[in-house]
């Protein structure tokens, strides 16, 4: 007994060493000054240039996805918009990756880097589809592939999206490590990070954003190739904040810089992500806030020292949708076109459907994602477990959902809502949360780290006073 | 009796609950953190006495086996009367 927590303790304690060992960056020759970092430095000297990164991908089965023009659910959201209002709905089919879906831009770029390093294999902890992502991306590259996923209960009941994701990423050949609930997962990846020296195919490192940096590109020259301009909006499903940074660094970098980034999650408030009795009584396994809002509120949060996700510095509006509302935005999208896939990228499909209603006809809005679905990720299997959970399944009004309690269907396409999460709310819990976490005094900040958090959260001076007057 | 060479499932305590991290609920607190994984047997063993199996990504491990030949149930559930009249309103909502 004493053995283990003393193992746990001693693998803890060599933390950094076993990260920068296996990811083969030195973040101490980023770090600045007491909370800031060079963000920019670190992206361009450790990643690679974004014409790398699409040959890379083209190499590999991934990317030039087709963006997909959604009329019926654009006509169906113009039937319930004010007169003249209704803009054109894209969505980017990123199922169309080998393995099913937008992971795959950040897991082809770090298996690639892990084949040109020398390491024998990659590690990924993962419950999602970057699990297969990077199942398929190594297989391509002849490594081996480990991937650690929470899937199960102290009952042993499983979710069934996450044993969805275990059966497939076993299909490409990887060896699947299951875990119960708890962070302590971080503890058990250290561990077989130490054990293999495979690579640490992090969705937090530079590799995994600047894979997904192409996304945001071939939004915007597409868009400029067939309506010639950039679309006026883009919406991401927002989880650990990758897959918005990626795609906005991706937008700005090829001139889009004037689209509007815009986050979507489902709302799952009140269920806690490391407990035990809440682990099922969710049906949503990511893209929802119990990542969403800690991991752009802290970044530093995640398997790297300094991650490359940094969403509030990219970020313009952020919504929630609830549960029932993505699976009936789900069925429209199959119903309506044809096209069965996963929640993922139909969370932005909510938020896209009613922002759609409030944007002129002539204006464009892209959901950048979709995923590929199957038994146990599809909404039949969904709320299936959720019904046999004890989770109350109905028609009603969404905003009225209790999660973990109960989920709540709109009774029509008019009734799907988003509700605002506050940007200043956001950026003031960033803020309280780097002082405690550096014990630094608001008082106390240098001019250096001052520049730094305006450029992290996207704010001038005069902003960032006043953001700091209000904590 | 489980053969040498058949592909099995094990089970592993890594955290008793006294040794888990004080930062998780305390309904997580009360059970112990586990894994599972796959692999080829290495030795005849019986059914929940430790074996050492080698995984597809030839790594060695040990547990309790827990698991012969193990495979995937998943399936798309049970009829779910909402589901068609999602579909009905929406067809509807489209004339």
């Amino acid at each position: 007994m004493k053995e283990n927590k003393n193992l746990y303790e001693q693998v803890m304690s060599r933390r950094e060493e076993i990260l920068n060992k296996a990811l083969g960056v030195d973040f101490d020759k980023y770090e600045i000054e007491g909370i800031a970092f060079d963000y920019e430095k670190y992206m361009e000297e450790t990643a690679y240039s974004l014409e790398e990164v699409a040959k890379i991908q083209k190499e590999n089965g991934v990317g030039n996805t087709p963006l997909i023009e959604l009329k019926n659910i654009t006509a169906l959201a113009r039937k319930y918009a004010p007169e003249g209002k209704g803009a054109r709905i894209f969505i980017k089919d990123e199922a169309c990756n080998i393995s099913g879906s937008f992971k795959e831009r950040r897991a082809s770029i770090s298996a690639y880097h892990a084949k040109k390093k020398g390491y024998k294999g990659v590690i990924a902890a993962t419950s999602g589809n970057y699990g297969a992502a990077v199942a398929a991306q190594a297989a391509k590259q002849g490594l081996d592939c480990i991937v650690i996923q929470e899937c199960y209960d102290s009952n042993q009941v499983g979710q069934p999206e996450i044993i969805e994701k275990a059966r497939k990423c076993e299909a490409l050949g990887a060896e699947v490590i299951q875990t119960s609930v708890g962070p302590e997962l971080f503890f058990e990846a250290l561990q077989i990070l130490d054990e293999t020296g495979f690579f640490n195919a992090s969705l937090y490192s530079s590799f995994g954003i600047a894979g997904v940096e192409t996304l945001g590109q071939e939004i915007a020259v597409e868009c400029m190739d067939k309506f010639n301009k950039y679309p006026e909006a883009v919406v991401c499903t927002n989880a650990g904040g990758g897959n918005l940074t990626g795609t906005a660094r991706g937008l700005i970098k090829s001139g889009a810089s004037e689209t509007r980034v815009i986050a979507a999650s489902v709302n799952l408030k009140g269920l806690h992500m490391a407990s035990d009795n809440d682990f099922n009584r969710k049906s949503f396994t990511t893209g929802h806030t119990g990542f969403g809002i800690p991991y752009a509120t802290y970044p530093d949060r995640s398997d790297v020292l300094r991650s490359a996700a940094r969403p509030l510095r990219y970020m313009d509006e952020y919504y929630l949708v609830e549960q029932g509302e993505v699976f009936y935005v789900t069925e429209m999208l199959a119903q309506m076109e044809g096209m069965e896939r996963g929640p993922a990228g139909n969370t932005s499909l909510s938020v896209a459907f009613k922002l759609a209603q409030r944007m002129d006809e002539d204006e464009i809005i892209v959901v950048q994602e979709t995923e590929y679905t199957g038994a146990g990720k599809h909404i039949n299997p969904q709320l299936s477990f959720a019904r046999k959970n004890g989770i109350d399944v109905k028609f009603g009004d969404p905003k009225q959902s209790i999660s973990g309690k109960n989920i709540i269907l709109p009774h029509t396409p008019k009734d799907i809502d988003i509700t605002v999460v506050e940007m200043d709310v956001l950026k003031k819990s960033y803020l309280r949360t780097v002082l405690s976490t550096y014990d630094k005094k608001k008082e106390d900040l240098s001019s250096v780290e001052f520049k730094y958090l305006t450029e992290e959260l996207n704010v001038s001076e005069g902003k960032l006073n006043e953001l700091l007057s209000e904590i | 009796m489980v053969s040498k060479g058949t592909f099995v499932r094990i089970e592993k305590t890594i955290l008793e609950p006294q040794e888990r991290t004080s930062k998780i609920p305390d309904d997580t607190k009360k059970v112990p953190f586990k894994m599972w994984t796959k692999g080829v047997l290495q030795h005849d063993c019986e059914l929940n006495a430790e074996a050492t199996i080698v995984t597809v990504a030839n790594r060695r491990d040990t547990g309790k086996l827990v698991e012969v030949n193990p495979f995937y149930e998943l399936n798309y559930g049970e009829f779910l009367p909402e589901i068609t009249e999602i579909d009905r309103v929406i067809k509807n909502e489209r004339k």
